[in-house]
């Protein structure tokens, strides 16, 4: 046997040193995926036990705990998909989100351009001031907001909504734009003008892709921002066009709370973002340094 | 201090090498001699920041062993090796002085207060950098930047070697000829054991004792500035090293006449042995002239550089460069001499002996 | 950068300004204008002066919600920012578990607020509840409906799961953007782990810091919809933020006012915390010679 391992290995010796001192070495560091493991259990474990409660029946929930379903049951998300006006409000959610993101990033790529090339007369106390409206609690506004789209008919419509969250997304996208604008040397922009390039083709053409995942970093925030409000979202509407995050108070109704519709209705808004999530995974950690680090 | 020396040092990334090429540093067994200052100098992806990684502990060669005085470091991690290294970039401790920067070193290794303010003292002075001493590392310019590293190796008394990782590369031009200077001037001084990574040729030969030449993994040759200039051991010494590179001409040899084509060159004696395969003759541009006789070729091209002229000429078919001087006329009728004293014969690219 | 100054870069922030004048300055005017009248009802306004500002600056209720708020705030970031760090510090840094901590540890980020809030509620609940029942099973009386230290800790409990990941991943972005050089120069020093963390990582860190310490002040100086769906503001009204005292104030009881006037000190006191909180850690950068 060890003449064997003798001559199969040139250098039998260090072999072993070797797989010694590597195994040394990781020993001292071989307890540290415990921190983040640990972490992520106490992230997920509270999301599984809303996925469980979404396949019991109430009776089942109300029996006891029980750490899975025992009789699983599609029954939570058969009422809400077989229902107009739930299902609805996931799409009403869907529509003014959308909306949101693409008012917010056709509005703050100029702006942001304008931050990273130019001086100009109060530029400083302007991008100070948008970043303030970030700032504002929501909670300040929605009487305002209320009396405002009141005004202009606007009460219970997806653009309502989609306008407000500029409030705090449009503030947002022109910081991250700024970011990753300026991280693009202004010599490009120079060059591209002396090559003949007109503003409006150098800036689609040469500029847009070289900021393309700035621009996915930015829809990415609009998108999760205007996905997760509620206070604002809420008040501007009643039936048309009110969120799913909104409906979910239903379940609270006459007959008490309905444990297994509420929580298949949260698993459902948690899909969404789950899915966008998994698209950008690869500029997650660069994305949410706002491209400042 | 220590000598450095490789035994049968090797390393692949990949498990199982087979074959040489799956080796990113092929066999290497040479001592660094204690004091010396050398370069390692070759294209990048030749292997040299693989080796010098293996001398500073980063990396384990997967085969071999790794010396520092007759002791087995090979398995030692960086801090036990008790070396230091000034990095491509410049490495500082941004929020610390310039001072507590050198002084970190020895407070880590629990020195005595009153012995790393002496020692701090020392160093600065050496690095010239005295009179920023209580600056804000960061605030400093690239090269001040890099010598506080180097400051940082040069403030241990006790380090075996201090490594080079091509330091110049943020430099400003007119900087790096003043750094490279005072780096010559301190291993002068003070003996440290240098070992300088780089792919310039001009810092490598002015800096260094002994150069290491490599190329594709491959140690090709170890030797001092004018040993690599009069005999290139390989075909790519001769080709990196020099501005412009070595002239190769594929030849056919026997006894001791070289024929390029339907032309001869005479040898300065014959091949002790002579492998199959590709053949060719290098004679530097240095010692290659221009004249009224010999081997006719075409001019294509005259580049002046100052005290003489480059002569571009084809030669059957091949470009090859000479050396004029400045005031020398070219013939009409150019033909080309290789003086004897500078004529090498390559076998598969390997140096061959001539003469007796 | 060189930038040029060019006064017609005003055309490129127009349409900006124009989205948050009507987004954000009409309403805000809505709100002074609000604050400095009365009415008896029927759309009928008189000049009130700062009556309303004297009224809420002199309640109790004013600044016990923000006490509890600015308690709140100390209290979540004095968790989540160390946690957060340390567990940046830990991540994988390269191969499968890379993306997969990510992703998972994004999620909280990406859903709905007052879902955060269900999760919780339904979480904590001693009857259906996987986390109520262990701490009662484990010998707690644990009632967060009942109990303000109970009601307190789910909801802190509830922000740390929410929002520690931010500052994970803001952390983990800038020890990412550290080169290998500086750790392999660290260790060339002599450097202990702890040397390595103040003298490299954590220099490294500040930028990212800053910002997530901001961001987490702010959201959670504001925080409104996941306590409120947990505990209503209660028990009583221990947890009853700022947001939650104005919106009571302002839908719930229609105290124009009041609310107004609350609503102008509120945003203020954000804006000032923030602003000295910038211009503090902006400052020394520059300054320092």
């Amino acid at each position: 046997m060890t003449h064997d391992t003798q001559t199969m290995a040139p250098f039998p010796v260090d072999a072993m040193a070797k797989a010694h001192s590597i195994h040394s070495r990781r020993a001292r560091r071989s307890f540290r995926w415990l921190i983040p493991t640990a972490y992520v259990l106490f992230l997920i474990i509270p999301i599984y036990w809303l996925v469980n409660l979404s396949f019991k029946t109430t009776n089942e929930i109300l029996s006891g705990l029980s750490l899975w379903p025992e009789q699983p049951t599609l029954r939570n998300y058969m009422v809400i998909f077989t229902d107009p006006s739930w299902y609805e409000t996931y799409f009403n959610s869907m529509t003014y989100v959308v909306m949101n993101t693409v008012i917010c990033i056709v509005v703050a790529l100029p702006a942001a351009y304008a931050f990273s090339r130019y001086r100009f007369l109060g530029d400083k106390h302007l991008f100070f001031w948008l970043l303030t409206n970030r700032m504002a609690p929501p909670a300040v506004f929605i009487l305002p907001f209320f009396q405002l789209y009141s005004a202009f008919a606007l009460i219970d419509t997806h653009i309502a909504v989609a306008i407000a969250h500029c409030l705090f997304n449009v503030p947002l996208a022109v910081w991250i734009l700024e970011g990753f604008m300026s991280g693009v040397p202004k010599e490009i922009d120079e060059t591209a003008y002396i090559d003949g390039y007109s503003f409006p083709r150098f800036f689609g053409r040469i500029f847009m892709p070289l900021i393309a995942s700035g621009v996915g970093v930015t829809a990415f925030f609009c998108f999760m921002f205007s996905w997760v409000e509620l206070l604002i979202a809420r008040t501007l509407t009643t039936t048309d066009a009110k969120p799913i995050a909104a409906a979910m108070t239903r379940t609270s109704s006459a007959t008490g709370f309905d444990y297994g519709v509420l929580a298949a209705a949260g698993v459902l808004t948690i899909i969404p973002g789950a899915l966008v999530i998994w698209f950008v995974r690869n500029h997650i950690a660069k994305g949410f340094a706002l491209g400042r680090v | 201090m220590a000598e450095i020396s490789f035994d049968r040092l090797r390393h692949a990334y990949r498990p199982n090498p087979q074959k040489p090429e799956d080796f990113a540093l092929r066999e290497i067994n040479h001592a660094f001699r204690d004091g010396g200052a050398y370069a390692l100098l070759g294209p990048s992806g030749c292997g040299k920041t693989t080796l010098l990684n293996i001398i500073s502990g980063l990396l384990e060669p997967s085969h071999g062993r790794l010396m520092f005085g007759g002791r087995d470091v090979t398995h030692l991690s960086t801090q036990d090796r008790n070396i230091a290294q000034v990095f491509q970039f410049p490495v500082v401790y941004d929020t610390m002085s310039v001072y507590e920067n050198l002084a970190f070193p020895l407070r880590n290794r629990g020195v005595d207060p009153a012995e790393i303010d002496v020692k701090v003292r020392e160093t600065l002075d050496m690095i010239g950098l005295s009179e920023r001493a209580h600056r804000k590392a960061r605030r400093l310019t690239a090269d001040q930047k890099q010598k506080i590293s180097l400051g940082r190796g040069l403030v241990r008394a006790d380090v075996n070697a201090i490594l080079f990782d091509e330091p110049l590369t943020v430099i400003d031009p007119h900087m790096k000829w003043e750094l490279r200077s005072q780096l010559k001037k301190l291993h002068r001084r003070f003996g440290y054991t240098m070992i300088y990574v780089t792919h310039d040729q001009t810092e490598a030969l002015t800096f260094a004792d002994e150069v290491v030449v490599m190329y594709e993994g491959q140690v090709v040759q170890i030797g001092t500035p004018a040993e690599l200039f009069e005999r290139p051991m390989h075909t790519f010494v001769g080709y990196f090293i020099g501005s412009p590179g070595m002239n190769l001409m594929p030849v056919e040899v026997s006894g001791e006449i070289a024929h390029i084509g339907p032309h001869a060159v005479t040898l300065p004696g014959a091949a002790r042995s002579l492998p199959a395969g590709r053949t060719d003759l290098g004679v530097r541009p240095e010692y290659t002239r221009i004249s009224e006789t010999g081997i006719p070729v075409q001019i294509r091209k005259v580049e002046d550089v100052g005290r003489h002229r480059i002569v571009r000429a084809l030669l059957e078919g091949r470009e090859i460069a000479a050396l004029a001087d400045e005031s020398e006329p070219l013939p009409a009728t150019p033909h080309v001499q290789f003086l004897p004293g500078g004529i090498n014969l390559y076998a598969n690219s390997w140096r061959v002996e001539l003469g007796a | 950068m060189d930038k040029t100054w060019n006064n017609k870069a005003w055309f490129f922030v127009l349409p900006v300004l124009l989205l948050v004048a009507f987004s954000a300055v009409i309403p805000l005017m809505t709100v002074v204008n609000y604050s400095v009248q009365d009415t008896f009802g029927n759309n009928e306004f008189f000049w009130a002066g700062t009556e309303w500002f004297q009224q809420v600056l002199a309640s109790d209720r004013f600044w016990e919600s923000m006490a509890r708020n600015l308690l709140f705030s100390a209290i979540v970031l004095a968790i989540e920012i160390p946690l957060g760090i340390v567990i940046a510090l830990n991540m994988p840094k390269r191969g499968i578990g890379v993306p997969v901590c990510l992703v998972l540890m994004s999620l909280p980020l990406l859903i709905p607020w007052n879902v955060v809030g269900t999760i919780w509620q339904l979480f904590a609940r001693t009857d259906v509840g996987l986390f109520g029942s262990v701490v009662t099973w484990l010998g707690f009386d644990y009632n967060y409906g009942r109990d303000t230290l109970d009601a307190w800790f789910t909801i802190v409990l509830m922000d740390v799961w929410h929002w520690t990941s931010l500052v994970v991943l803001l952390c983990y972005a800038g020890l990412m953007s550290i080169p290998d050089a500086y750790y392999q120069a660290a260790k060339i020093d002599g450097a202990s782990r702890w040397s390595v963390f103040r003298f490299i990582q954590l220099p490294k860190l500040n930028r990212v810091l800053q910002i997530a310490i901001l961001l987490r002040f702010m959201d959670s100086f504001m925080i409104y919809t996941e306590p409120f769906v947990v505990t209503g503001g209660g028990p009583g009204s221990v947890t009853t933020f700022l947001s939650i005292d104005l919106v009571k104030m302002a839908v719930g009881q229609f105290d124009l006012g009041p609310a107004s006037a609350m609503s102008i000190i509120y945003f203020l006191i954000v804006l000032l915390v923030s602003w000295v909180f910038y211009t503090v850690t902006t400052q020394p950068d520059e300054d320092r010679a």
